[in-house]
């Protein structure tokens, strides 16, 4: 019912049935009908479609790089320093607009996606930053409830949860420490924390082990790897063979520019 | 896992379960921080500059507001009153010319009073200039009538005019028009600067708020950052750096227009401690009982809104052309600025 409510309401379904002028509308509406459902199941959160950036007037970043992160799918994303990973990621995070080509993120066309519109699309993705970005000024606790206390929700209907995820990544005793006091290591599962705290759709990682030693390392990507358990896609930027060489998983190499993507 | 981790993702991020329904806070746990910090050394550099320019502002409101009283009431003054010059002559009864241009005065429509500046108070009145023990008979002197009239329906002096020169031989009718148009000349003059010097510092004090409030918010720009990426609307940024900004722009306007609230009740205070002094009396001639209307007070609490206003919608207009200009970037990768 759901998928067939989503088929009725897509402007993109009445408009594949009013092109297919030449079959009668119950066949066309049926054929559409019968597409939209099949998109819908196949579950493609982001789809790129030979997509180019370039910064200014300098040679092109990526270079027609068409892939699609598929709803519960775990993918490494990888290549030398400088290749274009963090650039990729801020373009699935839509901090970004490519200079051409088309991306669709949970069946919208960025290119047509209002300014309004975006801070509701960005709570369905949970990001980890390279450099964290928790605020200082908040305990550890107050800076994983932030995404839910800027969707407005009440600290009592959160902080069982925040609690419950901060003791789930280690931190369960440090609650109340600021940020400034803490090692990379509990930052980066800081902002893990609060990438995950309103099960996002999926989750995009930039360097997540890259502050951290091998053991640390090694515990973050099993939370990863459970948290994609549970339904989560998850799209790792990394550089660190080692850590990829644990996990068969899909992996997306840039290079030059250009994506190659081994399954 | 990390150590004092479980080893299954917690209810709370399961998609099967959201949340525990569980309403009681968690001892231990502090009030929720602001999502804007509070005062930093910038924040407090703020409210110390609108302090100052809040009282400067304040300040020149009740400078203007003094002069402006003080020149309505020189005005006032010396308009309500005329004066009757009687010159002597050779067989001429003073006197009986005092009582008869008293009397015609008097009985004029719009006069309220007419009163005759007796022997003594002449004699008083020319002993700056000529000296004690003066002989009076044996000087010339013009006598006096004063005439006060009513300042809401003033008589026709030239009709009062014609009238006493009519009757008293070597009678003069002075209504101080020349006086009173050079003072309203000088009142209005003093009163227009007073407002130029208003409006400039009006002027310094809403550049001052912008620049001051744009300054203490650019040590915020990561915290807009972050809030919105992680999904807060423009308008939810925004209401949380306004209401933190206007909170600096009221307590600083709160501390600007209450000293200069003290200064104003300290000058009226000392004016009316030292009326009997030289000083005072000088400082009397010139502002009256040296008093602060209500107008004053109205300004100082209009700065003090102005103020707050300001800064809410600095802190507005800055928050959003942030989130603008984020956007902006996020549409043209290749801008540099």
């Amino acid at each position: 019912m759901i998928e067939m409510y989503a088929a009725l309401v897509n402007r993109r379904f009445w408009k594949a049935v009013a092109d297919a002028g030449s079959v009668p509308f119950a066949g066309r509406l049926l054929y559409s009908f019968a597409i939209a459902v099949l998109a819908n199941r196949t579950g493609r959160l982001i789809k790129f479609e030979n997509v180019g950036l370039r910064y200014g007037m300098g040679p092109e970043v990526l270079r027609d790089v068409s892939f699609h992160i598929p709803k519960q799918s775990f993918q490494f994303l990888t290549g030398p320093s400088g290749a274009g990973k963090t650039t990729l990621l801020r373009l699935l995070f839509m901090s970004l607009r490519p200079t051409r080509g088309l991306i669709t993120i949970f069946n919208k066309d960025m290119a047509m996606i209002e300014p309004a519109e975006l801070p509701l699309l960005r709570r369905r993705i949970g990001v980890v930053f390279q450099d964290f970005r928790l605020l200082d000024h908040m305990t550890i606790y107050e800076n994983v409830g932030l995404p839910l206390r800027v969707r407005g929700k009440e600290e009592s209907s959160y902080q069982h949860d925040v609690l419950e995820l901060l003791k789930w990544v280690g931190l369960g005793e440090r609650i109340h420490a600021l940020p400034p006091v803490l090692s990379g290591g509990e930052k980066q599962r800081v902002a893990i924390a609060r990438a995950l705290i309103d099960q996002p759709e999926i989750l995009l990682a930039d360097e997540p082990t890259g502050n951290v030693d091998t053991p640390m390392a090694q515990r973050l990507l099993r939370l990863f790897l459970e948290l994609n358990r549970l339904g989560t896609a998850v799209v790792i930027a990394t550089h660190d063979l080692g850590l990829m060489d644990q996990v068969d998983a899909r992996r997306m190499i840039l290079s030059n520019g250009q994506l190659e993507i081994y399954e | 896992m990390p150590k004092g981790a479980g080893s299954r993702l917690p209810r709370s991020v399961g998609p099967w379960k959201k949340g525990t329904g569980e309403k009681s806070r968690v001892p231990g746990l502090r009030t929720l921080a602001p999502i804007v910090p509070n005062a930093n050394a910038a924040s407090q550099a703020l409210i110390l500059v609108i302090a100052i320019m809040s009282f400067l502002a304040c300040l020149a409101v009740g400078a203007v507001s003094l002069v402006n009283k003080s020149a309505e009431t020189w005005q006032s003054q010396i308009a309500r009153e005329a004066t009757i010059q009687i010159r002597p002559g050779d067989d001429f009864d003073m006197d009986a010319a005092l009582e008869k241009a008293r009397s015609l005065a008097a009985g004029f429509p719009g006069v309220r009073g007419a009163r005759i500046i007796g022997r003594d108070e002449t004699v008083a009145l020319l002993e700056p200039w000529l000296g004690s023990g003066l002989g009076f008979d044996e000087l010339p002197v013009p006598r006096l009538v004063v005439v006060t009239v009513d300042e809401a329906a003033p008589p026709e002096f030239s009709a009062l005019r014609d009238t006493i020169i009519g009757s008293v031989p070597n009678a003069s009718l002075d209504d101080h028009r020349a006086w009173v148009d050079r003072l309203v000349s000088m009142a209005r003059t003093t009163t227009v600067i007073g407002v130029c010097i208003l409006v400039l510092v009006l002027t310094a004090l809403v550049l001052t708020v912008i620049f001051a409030t744009r300054g203490a918010m650019s040590g915020s720009q990561h915290v807009i950052e972050v809030l919105h990426f992680v999904g807060a609307r423009s308008g939810f940024i925004a209401r949380q750096f306004q209401t933190r900004f206007l909170l600096s722009g009221i307590w600083g306007g709160l501390i600007g227009g209450g000293a200069a609230t003290v200064v104003f009740l300290l000058v009226s205070w000392w004016a009316a401690r030292n009326i009997i002094t030289p000083e005072g009396e000088q400082a009397s001639a010139f502002f009256g009982d040296f008093a602060i209307g209500a107008g004053a007070y109205a300004g100082v609490f209009a700065v003090i809104v102005l103020v707050g206003f300001l800064t809410a919608l600095t802190t507005r207009i800055t928050v959003l052309r942030t989130l603008r200009d984020i956007d902006d970037r996020r549409a043209d990768p290749g801008r540099l600025d």
